[in-house]
């Protein structure tokens, strides 16, 4: 080892702690880093190899009823591997222990062999057996909510008809990886539940004997899935075929995406703010430790040395700090993109969990993190490296300082010359103070973007819920019915009132420009379910046209008063052209409104209705359900409340995990930002403060010059933290938006205040550690050399 | 050096009562494994009014010593008494207190704070200070009121080491303790300093101890001390003593 390179040893020796507080900061980006791409590449993984083991379908399609023999035709269409005729049809279950009714969707499992597409994973008990009516397999979730496990009984009603059904064991298919029940917005797996059934079986109750309504593909590699949903439609179309559509317009699949792409929001979000305030401390730490060692550079030039020897020196020890922060944000990174993909692993229905950690993934993360070290080091290596060895030998020039304004204060005695000195100090150096104050301001800003998804949440449910679905649960009948079904429902106990909402498949076209979606149609003026623009405010639909959200809007780029091609997808299949009335900005992804007069001029078939919003009198609940689990009409309820709970829940846990995560680390930066600005604070100052203490300062009065400039620091951080969290919540609130919905932008004042406090708390702590070293200050030694 | 207590200082002057009573003052610094005797048995009594210079070379004890009374440090064994309170037994607090109340100093290296002015760095002294004069009066004194607006990067060396000599007297200290003030500056320079200090020992009737390496400077002196190997060799007191003008080296 050479000399030079013990130097690095015992610098790093000398200065551990300030080290280590640059290392921890570096090691949350790396660490960040890691857990994002290892958590997204895992999750992505997981899923892929799911789907592929499970033989999870491409393409995805609807008919009313469809002879089996057409099945043939279709395996025939060019790119079709694999083809799954089903019936799948939506039924209503009382659970033992569940008051309330629940929806499942049962579908058919082929009479002999495993499906060909869409696989089931058997995690206990067995199958059902063919042609047995009472038999099913339910899946995982539903089964560990409701406690149920192989021969529990639940009873279902069946197209009308009361049956009694027994679990024959519980599965997970890659179908429902997030499985949503109708009118839910997250998943509720106490309400909602998938079953699987004997083909004969569900055949002959549904009246689908030789036939099916639902079918799934699973194509060839490099088959034109466009080309393929277009054969399919035609062939479909004779049976009430309502378009079929790829895995981006499947329910869970978009819902993993989603969830994918917020991975990946993370991933470019947060870990730079990490590397930024690393950069910034090496610079902050290096800068301080050559203007140190301005003789000692002078001297090895003089005995020869290079400045590239000099450089690469010093480039050493930040390589070295760097290298230690980029191992333990390996080890943290890894160990919480684990814990986070297990709790992935729960939330979704995985069978099993590959964990994904590349070598590409931790070699750019640790490329990165020691390359941000090295830029942070530059500056301070080019000063030391450009320092002729005469002037390196000399003691630098004193700092020239300036009255400044706030100097007439000194005068008027308001000021101490103490506050005067911590005053004129900043001033002197306005960019260090700055920078210190940006470092501190970047703690507060990711304690901001921690925080403040509770608010947007708060702000989410209150507007879903209590806003806009005022409703206390929405009954969807298994067909629609006519408008005169109100009458009935208002009969059932304990509805006070009900709303009829129809919706309609469609394919709507613009140009080149198509998205298949529902027409929701609704009455002019509702007031359960209400239309609301982004204000809050009840849109009411016009007599004609189509309301659009902003993002349907933009899908199909249109404005209000442009044609869209609207595309029935059941019943007469025709083509209308339609005006857009209205693009309103709302919460909620793909809405597309239109008023219910309007909608059934426009699909030509009568006056028909699929559900009803109602609104519950409390009292009878246990009578409404008790009515309408034995009402056959009904095809699922969905349960606001319910879903309020779920919905609060699920979120709020998820949050809680990654807020704190975020506390944990915006500490690390605070501490790591003030504890080594007062550590150089105390280094370059030693003299000064020493002498105070010679002319019979005492311990206090002399921290105080060092404790005032960090305060006043911190605390001009705060703004400025507070400005730069309120853009990056923005950055992520646009990262996680998706079409399923766009999560409200909501930043209370509590938040600010919040994070403020613990930015100062953290500040304080490292502040008073490094006041305790004032105590310590040799009088002597330090007045006796010259600086 | 016996018998230096009893002689005492020119009684002539007026009635001088004693500021220190040093008896038996030993220092010893363990640095690693080697144990260095700084200084070794010092007896000594310095008097109000008094302006003493302590002469030697280089590790004679004479800093430590200075380092003592001004209770930046401890005297490993003996005691020191300042005016009859023992010195060596006071506490952390007592000790800042001591030096707030009592105690001046002048640095070689002057020691100012570059972020205030001349005034400001004598302001630093006389706010906490029990009954200090004005700190335009301190700058009066050492002949630098026109200047006491600047900072001191705008002041030659003789300049800053008077705004030094201004902060230590602005609190009328008991005791100005000096370690080689004249050190960083060149002859001329270092005069006008000397003068300073020597004007303000008999106004203000301070006891000033001067450290420095300077034969020359002995002559200003009331008493002499010799410093080697951590004794005080010899003590000389000046039968004439002349004014800083009239020396030179």
């Amino acid at each position: 080892m050479t000399a030079l390179d013990r130097k690095v040893l015992r610098d790093l020796g000398r200065l551990w702690a300030q080290a280590l507080a640059v290392a921890l900061v570096l090691a949350s980006g790396v660490a960040t880093l890691v857990l994002a791409m290892g958590a997204y590449r895992s999750l992505d993984e997981t899923r892929e190899a799911y789907y592929e083991r499970y033989r999870f379908g491409h393409v995805f399609a609807h008919a009313t009823r469809a002879p089996d023999s057409l099945i043939v035709r279709i395996a025939a269409i060019e790119g079709v591997a694999a083809v799954e005729g089903r019936v799948v049809e939506s039924v209503l279950l009382d659970v033992p222990g569940l008051e309330a009714p629940a929806t499942a969707i049962a579908v058919s499992l082929p009479d002999h062999g495993e499906p060909s597409v869409n696989r089931l994973y058997l995690r206990t008990g067995r199958l059902p057996e063919p042609g047995r009516p009472d038999e099913v397999a339910v899946n995982e979730n539903f089964a560990t909510e409701n406690r149920l496990s192989p021969g529990s009984a639940i009873s279902a009603l069946m197209d009308g008809v009361k049956r009694t059904l027994t679990i024959t064991g519980t599965v997970l298919s890659p179908e429902y990886v997030y499985a949503l029940g109708p009118g839910s917005l997250v998943p509720d797996n106490r309400h909602f539940g998938i079953l699987f059934m004997s083909r004969r079986a569900l055949g002959s109750v549904f009246d689908m004997e030789g036939a099916f309504d639902d079918l799934s593909l699973r194509l060839l590699r490099g088959a034109d899935e466009q080309s393929v949903i277009a054969a399919l439609d035609l062939l479909l179309a004779p049976y009430g075929g309502t378009g079929a559509y790829g895995r981006k317009d499947q329910l869970s699949h978009a819902f993993l995406d989603g969830e994918l792409t917020q991975l990946l929001a993370m991933a470019r979000i947060i870990p730079p703010i990490f590397l930024l305030v690393s950069a910034y401390l090496i610079n902050m730490i290096l800068s301080r430790l050559i203007a140190l060692e301005r003789e000692q550079v002078g001297l090895l030039k003089a005995l020869g040395y290079s400045g590239l020897q000099i450089g690469v020196h010093y480039l050493k020890l930040v390589v070295v700090i760097a290298c230690v922060g980029v191992v333990v944000g390996f080890a943290a990174g890894t160990w919480l993109g684990a814990g986070l993909t297990r709790l992935y692993g729960e939330f979704y229905s995985f069978p099993f969990l590959i964990f994904q950690w590349s070598v590409g993934t931790y070699l750019a993360a640790g490329a990165v993190g020691i390359a941000a070290a090295v830029v942070g080091a530059l500056r301070a290596v080019h000063g030391a490296v450009a320092l002729p060895p005469a002037i390196a030998m000399r003691p630098p020039a004193p700092p020239v300082f300036h009255h400044i304004s706030f100097d007439v204060f000194g005068r008027l005695g308001l000021f101490s010359q103490l506050t005067v000195m911590a005053l004129r100090h900043l001033w002197r150096w306005p960019l260090r103070a700055a920078l210190s104050a940006l470092g501190t301001s970047l703690a507060v800003s990711l304690l901001v973007v921690a925080l403040f998804s509770f608010d947007s949440v708060e702000f989410m449910v209150d507007m879903l819920f209590f806003q806009s679905d005022r409703q206390d649960a929405t009954i969807s009948f298994a067909h629609a019915r006519p408008p005169a079904v109100r009458e009935a429902v208002l009969q059932l106990p304990g509805v006070m009132a009900a709303e009829p909402f129809q919706a309609v498949p469609v394919l709507l076209r613009h140009g080149h420009r198509e998205r298949r979606l529902a027409i929701t149609g609704k009455p002019m003026a509702t007031d359960l379910s209400r239309v609301l623009d982004l204000d809050l405010q009840p849109v009411v639909l016009p007599e004609t046209g189509l309301v659009l959200s902003e993002r349907v809007a933009a899908i199909l780029d249109v404005q209000r008063g442009d044609l869209v091609e609207v595309e029935l997808l059941e019943g007469h299949r025709r083509s209308v052209r339609v005006p857009v009335a209205e693009v309103i900005q709302s919460y909620l992804g793909l809405m597309v409104f239109m008023n219910l007069e309007a909608l059934w001029k426009l699909t030509g078939e009568g006056p028909r209705v699929s559900g009803m919003h109602v609104a519950i009198d409390e009292a009878k609940l246990s009578a409404l359900y008790a009515a309408v689990k034995e009402t056959p009409v009904v095809g699922s309820v969905a349960l606001l409340d319910a879903t309020r709970l779920k919905f609060r829940e699920t979120i709020e846990q998820n949050m809680l995990v990654m807020t704190t995560v975020y506390v944990v680390l915006s500490v690390i930066i605070a501490f790591g930002v003030v504890y080594n600005s007062a550590r150089i604070q105390l280094s370059e100052r030693a003299r000064e403060l020493a002498g105070l203490r010679v002319l019979g300062f005492t311990r206090w009065e002399v921290s105080r010059v060092l404790l005032v400039e960090l305060a006043i620091v911190t605390v001009l951080a705060q703004p400025l933290g507070w400005a730069l969290g309120y853009g990056f919540a923005y950055a992520v609130i646009a990262g996680f938006e998706s079409d399923l919905y766009r999560v409200p932008f909501v930043v209370e004042r509590d938040t600010f205040a919040v994070a403020s406090l613990v930015v100062m708390a953290a500040a304080t702590a490292s502040a008073l550690l490094v006041r305790r070293r004032v105590d310590t200050l040799d009088l002597i030694r330090v007045l006796k050399t010259r600086d | 050096m016996d018998g230096a207590a009893a002689d005492g200082f020119d009684p002539a002057s007026g009635p001088h009562q004693p500021v220190f009573v040093i008896e038996g003052v030993s220092k010893l610094y363990r640095t690693g494994e080697v144990e260095v005797r700084a200084l070794n048995g010092v007896d000594a009594v310095l008097y109000e009014g008094e302006l003493t210079v302590l002469l030697g070379p280089s590790g004679s004890g004479k800093s430590t010593l200075l380092n003592i009374l001004g209770g930046l440090d401890k005297p490993s064994e003996g005691t020191v008494r300042f005016r009859g309170r023992e010195l060596s037994a006071f506490s952390e607090r007592q000790l800042t207190l001591y030096r707030r109340d009592h105690v001046g100093f002048v640095f070689q290296f002057y020691n100012l704070i570059p972020s205030l002015t001349a005034l400001e760095n004598v302001a630093l002294v006389t706010e906490i200070a029990r009954r200090p004069m004005k700190p335009e009066e301190a700058l009066e004194r050492v002949g630098l009121a026109p200047r006491m607006d600047h900072f001191p990067a705008q002041l030659s060396g003789g300049e800053q080491q008077r705004v030094a000599i201004a902060r230590a007297i602005a609190k009328r200290p008991e005791v100005l303790l000096c370690d080689e003030p004249t050190g960083a500056l060149d002859s001329q320079t270092g005069i006008r300093v000397l003068e300073a200090l020597s004007a303000i020992n008999a106004e203000l009737a301070t006891a000033t101890a001067i450290i420095t390496h300077n034969a020359a400077i002995q002559a200003i002196a009331h008493r002499v001390f010799t410093f080697a190997d951590g004794r005080i060799s010899e003590m000389r007191e000046n039968e004439s003593r002349v004014s800083p003008s009239e020396i030179s080296w």
